[in-house]
């Protein structure tokens, strides 16, 4: 049993349907805190189900998910009721498939978060030049756009609208980032350079990542978790789970059988 | 199909490439189509052509800064059109002022928080078939609600209301629709970052529907402007030789005085009745351009 206080996700017995449709089997997964752990499995397993219960967005469908056990985020029940939901999205932040950079400036796109979580309305320009600089060094966009930050921000490459899009989160100092297939839109060399970005995150952050790619989930994570149909089916050292998978249908999945 | 040695053309090149008598067919139906829908367009625009200009030609000599600026006078048959055109902007501006924020606020809560149940259904079913009651029907409905029920007697107000009611279906749908093509991903990305959904709406949906909306209420501002039905039990006169003060005064109308001259007065002058039409078209045309121009400027801004 590991040290409570070194998880950051705790997941324990968690089931969730869609209405009737039941999309979780009491799914268990334990994330050290600090560490990347990949999601892996066929279309429709149910892991982007479970990433977004994590900070609980399936919500916004209504009363429609129902989730049964429980979700501890650093130790915290977040599916109890007095959970807000704002503070929850601010700890736990999220990067979609497709690289959703609001339609704002660069630097506004930056400080969207910093602004809606903070408590006063009067804004300070050193300040919020500082948070927009220390964020775009983080993930290696400074350079790139340091002379150009009030330029529109859905005329970045795809690229590096994912690296802002992963940056946006920053200034409120999450400590869960999920990402939901980050790379699918993006071309190889890209794809690198991102994976390169998540490798230099992780340890300041926990990262939760959902991926279709093989080679993505053994180079750029340190702990694998393989789902089939709703059901958690293995999760070990990523290392252990493509050398050698404890059950059949991992190693399957891994060599290509089906999914 | 093959191709031997002989099907050569008087070029010397292969008639690989030459028209089959299949293509000669498709082309010649294409051309058949393109010329059927090209004349449907024609006909669209042909009445809207003749109407302008016979009102041009027609109405074109009486517009004068007399014929706008004056009252009628003479028993109307002689004079200008002034207090209806002065009655017609209050109409308008107190309907806009009733209608718009009721009609985006429902929108608003139709498209960003509203379950989909059979509650909200019932609502857009109920907006849709607004939408097509007829404006007398509206105009009874004034009468009751707002001349009588209300107490604000026969006056803009209460005529402002009626055509209010009238438009609102308009600008619901207008926007609605406007903030439905804002993008779902941009929603997402402030969830995720835990914005409320007023922020959201505030910071992001809206100032992106922005453009849509006003081109629902600019449409909306040239239909009230041309409608006589509702305002004619609710607020217009007749004649009414002075400026109204306030919404509670009666007041004349454009679209209601060429309702009157046309076919109430004996004696107007055809020149004054034209004048009268074609200035009211014009309010309306310049109305819709100015919505077209604002929307492309709008558009031009956006940038996904």
């Amino acid at each position: 049993m590991v040290e409570a206080t070194a998880l950051a996700i705790d997941i324990q017995n968690v089931s969730l349907w869609y209405g009737d449709f039941q999309a979780l089997f009491e799914v268990d997964l334990q994330v050290k805190r600090g560490s990347i752990t990949a999601l892996i499995g066929p279309s429709g397993c149910g892991k982007s189900t479970l990433l977004r219960a994590v900070n609980r967005i399936n919500e916004r469908l209504g009363d429609y998910v129902r989730t049964t056990g429980e979700i501890h985020v650093l130790d915290q029940d977040i599916l109890s009721d007095d959970v807000e939901l704002s503070q929850l999205r601010r700890h736990v932040g999220m990067v979609f498939q497709r690289p959703n950079p609001l339609p704002l400036s660069i630097r506004d796109n930056v400080l969207f978060g910093h602004r809606i979580h903070r408590a006063d309305e009067k804004f300070n320009k050193l300040e919020e030049d500082e948070i927009v600089e220390n964020a775009l060094r983080r993930v290696l966009l400074w350079d790139e756009v340091k002379d150009q930050l009030g330029r529109e921000a859905i005329g970045l490459s795809l690229e590096e609208q994912q690296k802002l899009c992963i940056a946006r989160l920053l200034p409120v100092k999450p400590t869960v980032i999920l990402m939901d297939e980050p790379t699918s839109a993006l071309d190889p060399k890209a794809t690198a350079a991102l994976e390169e970005l998540i490798w230099e995150l992780h340890g300041d952050y926990t990262i939760l990542i959902v991926t279709h790619n093989m080679a993505q989930a053994r180079r750029a994570s340190e702990e694998t978790a393989f789902m089939l149909l709703g059901r958690m089916v293995e999760h070990g050292v990523t290392e252990q789970i493509f050398l050698a998978p404890q059950e059949e249908e991992t190693a399957d999945y891994i060599e290509g059988r089906y999914g | 199909m093959t191709y031997s040695e002989g099907d050569v053309g008087v070029s010397g090149q292969s008639l690989m490439f030459a028209a089959t008598p299949l293509n000669t067919r498709n082309r010649r139906i294409q051309w058949l189509f393109r010329a059927l829908f090209g004349l449907m367009t024609l006909i669209l625009v042909v009445p809207v052509g003749i109407i302008f200009g016979v009102l041009l030609v027609r109405g074109g000599p009486a517009i004068s800064f007399e014929f706008l600026f004056s009252y009628p006078s003479d028993g109307m048959t002689a004079g200008g059109i002034w207090p209806a055109l002065v009655g017609t902007m209050w109409l308008v501006a107190v309907s806009l002022i009733a209608s718009v924020p009721v009609g985006v606020a429902a929108a608003i809560y139709l498209s960003e928080y509203a379950p989909d149940n059979w509650l909200t259904r019932g609502i857009n079913l109920a907006i849709i078939n607004l939408a097509g009651v007829p404006s007398i029907v509206h105009a009874l409905f004034g009468v009751g609600a707002f001349v009588i029920f209300a107490g604000f007697g026969t006056s803009i107000l209460a005529a402002s209301l009626t055509l209010a009611v009238m438009t609102l279906p308009l600008i619901i749908v207008a926007t609605r629709e406007s903030l439905q093509a804002v993008p779902m991903a941009f929603r997402e990305a402030c969830w995720n970052m835990g914005a409320t959904r007023w922020q959201t709406i505030r910071t992001v949906v809206l100032p992106n529907a922005i453009s849509g909306i006003l081109t629902g209420v600019i449409l909306s501002v040239s239909r009230t402007a041309g409608e006589t039905a509702p305002i004619m039990f609710t607020g217009a006169a007749f004649f009414f030789p002075f400026l109204p003060t306030s919404v509670f005064d009666q007041t004349m109308a454009m679209a209601m005085h060429l309702f009157v001259i046309s076919t109430a007065v004996p004696g107007v002058p055809d020149e004054l009745k034209y004048g009268t039409a074609l200035t009211l078209i014009t309010l309306v045309l310049l109305m819709n351009a100015a919505s077209i121009w604002f929307r492309s400027y709008l558009r031009g801004k956006k940038k996904w």
